[in-house]
């Protein structure tokens, strides 16, 4: 039985009256050579692992790529564009101001943010067609479009939409006969442009040579289902761990278990709320732990468990002795 | 008339009052004389958990050093060349040893206690450390102009957005990700650990728990 070391005498000792470190009897202790040690091993771990498993580059999808994989979901997708009806359309701060968005309990966090990066849904579609020539079908259905009042090209838009949804695996092919205006020639028109490889370079650049940010591209890319599509099949859904997973057989980033954690489990799965909660409580926990000296019960946790006696255990051994 | 003694002394008042030497005294003070890099640490200091944190700090040095090369190539040189995927490849892994050893340090630290004896902004610079670190490689993530980064700037983008974040701070602009990753967040990395290491040797390595001021214990 090990018997506790001795402490302070009550009288001139509180519990938490740490002695200085610096009282104490000392032993020889080369920090540099521990330092440098240490780089080596690093080093040589690092690039065992690194010649053992290299590290995952799977290509980006390209807007050419999914026109091609996918070509029914980038019509329906921008049928969706045009008739507001996807997710970036009524998403809110930043993009736009159609949604509250997120609330944080009584807290509008989201429209605070303001809307600081404008994107307009039916412009990720009309933009890019808009520098389109030599196609006069194309363009008299712009022209068509643009000549209408915001009624009937919505109209025009949402029944398109809704005729993809009920066709067989949506395709525009098999949609029922309807009036939907120029829709279905647009919806083509950014298939096709799609299709050549010319769309994210257009979203991209926004008249700038150097371009370098794909908002737009990305928001578009994401109102379509094959983006996703693509991910869940790669176990990446945000149902399925998917923040802090990595493409391949990899660790990708497990640090972030916990935030991901949340996601997995009620109230949060199901919330609509579920990320602006999520990022509540994460910040709670975040200045729990920051700040556990100061918090009792939580600060006392390590004296009340412990492992402490396993770690200094060569002292209390001695202190013991003593 | 001025003497000899009127003058030195405006100088010595001079001295007193010079920022230089203010900073100097605050530099040097920082950490107690001999304590900056002793060669000696106190008796407990005998476990293997201590070396968890200087494993952090060599990892960390791969991290940037892997880092910096791969900046040499360019954002999308590791894409097209096998030497750029292995130095990438040697930068993932460095970062996830990174993580590996500053998590188990930070949970040896946290069953020692390591706050106490005034120990608390060592504490918790450490911990704003580790949040600063899942930042600079949450952008890293995101500036690898990949499947994976598209799919995780289209998740991430409505956490952010959700607090208003997103509206300053835009996931979806690998330009703007990618200057955090290898600028911003490295800094502030980089600046913290500075502080964590200045407060680690300023206060010294915490005593035991319930551990016995040895010159009471003598008199004792």
């Amino acid at each position: 039985m090990t018997t506790p070391p001795r402490t302070q005498p009550r009288a001139t000792l509180q519990r938490d009256k740490t002695p200085d470190s610096h009282a104490f009897p000392t032993r020889s202790y080369d920090l540099v050579k521990e330092f440098v040690i240490a780089l080596v091993v690093v080093a040589v771990l690092t690039g065992a692992l690194a010649a053992l498993f290299s590290s995952p580059d799977e290509k980006s999808i390209t807007m050419s790529t999914w026109a091609k994989a996918a070509p029914n979901d980038v019509i329906a997708t921008a049928a969706g564009e045009l008739a507001g009806t996807t997710t970036s359309a009524g998403y809110g701060a930043p993009y736009n101001t159609n949604s509250d968005g997120q609330k944080l309990g009584p807290l509008s966090l989201q429209k605070w943010g303001g809307v600081r990066l404008p994107v307009d849904s039916a412009g990720l579609v009309l933009g890019p067609l808009a520098g389109v020539s030599g196609d006069s079908t194309l363009t008299s259905a712009l022209g068509t479009w643009k000549a209408a009042n915001a009624d009937q090209q919505t109209k025009w838009a949402t029944d398109y939409s809704e005729a993809l949804a009920k066709a067989p695996e949506g395709d525009p092919t098999k949609v029922a006969s309807a009036d939907y205006g120029p829709v279905p020639v647009i919806s083509a028109g950014l298939l096709t442009l799609a299709q050549t490889g010319g769309l994210e370079g257009v979203l991209t650049s926004s008249g700038n040579f150097y371009g370098g940010d794909q908002t737009q591209s990305l928001l578009l890319l994401s109102d379509g289902a094959y983006l996703e599509d693509q991910a869940r099949a790669r176990n990446l859904g945000g149902d399925q761990w998917g923040m802090m997973n990595e493409t391949g057989n990899y660790p990708g980033q497990p640090w972030m278990w916990l935030y991901t954690f949340w996601y997995q489990v009620p109230p949060f799965a199901t919330s609509d709320n579920a990320d602006a909660q999520v990022w509540g409580l994460m910040m709670v926990l975040t200045l729990a732990l920051m700040f556990v000296p100061f918090i009792p019960g939580l600060r006392s946790i390590p004296r009340l468990i412990p492992i402490h006696r396993l770690i200094w255990r060569n002292y209390y051994r001695r202190a013991a002795r003593r | 008339m001025t003497t000899g003694a009127d003058s030195l002394s405006r100088t010595d008042t001079t001295a007193a009052e010079s920022w230089t030497v203010r900073l100097r005294s605050r530099i040097v003070g920082l950490v107690p004389a001999g304590q900056a890099l002793p060669d000696r640490q106190p008796v407990y200091v005998a476990s293997w958990i201590y070396v968890f944190g200087v494993l952090t700090l060599a990892a960390l040095a791969v991290v940037i050093v892997t880092g910096g090369i791969l900046a040499l190539g360019g954002a999308a040189w590791w894409h097209v060349s096998s030497l750029g995927l292995f130095v990438n490849s040697l930068h993932l892994w460095s970062v996830e040893l990174f993580f590996a050893f500053m998590v188990v340090h930070l949970w040896g630290k946290f069953w020692m206690a390591a706050w106490r004896g005034r120990r608390a902004m060592t504490w918790i610079t450490g911990v704003v450390l580790f949040g600063a670190s899942i930042g600079t490689a949450f952008t890293g993530y995101l500036s690898q102009a990949n499947f994976a980064s598209q799919w995780i700037s289209a998740q991430a983008k409505d956490g952010l957005n959700s607090i208003g974040v997103g509206a300053y701070f835009n996931v979806l602009n690998p330009g703007q990700m990618l200057l955090w990753h290898v600028v911003l967040l490295p800094f502030a990395v980089g600046v913290i650990t500075v502080m964590h290491v200045v407060l680690v040797r300023r206060h010294g390595v915490v005593p035991p728990i319930d551990a016995v001021d040895p010159s009471i214990e003598r008199e004792v």
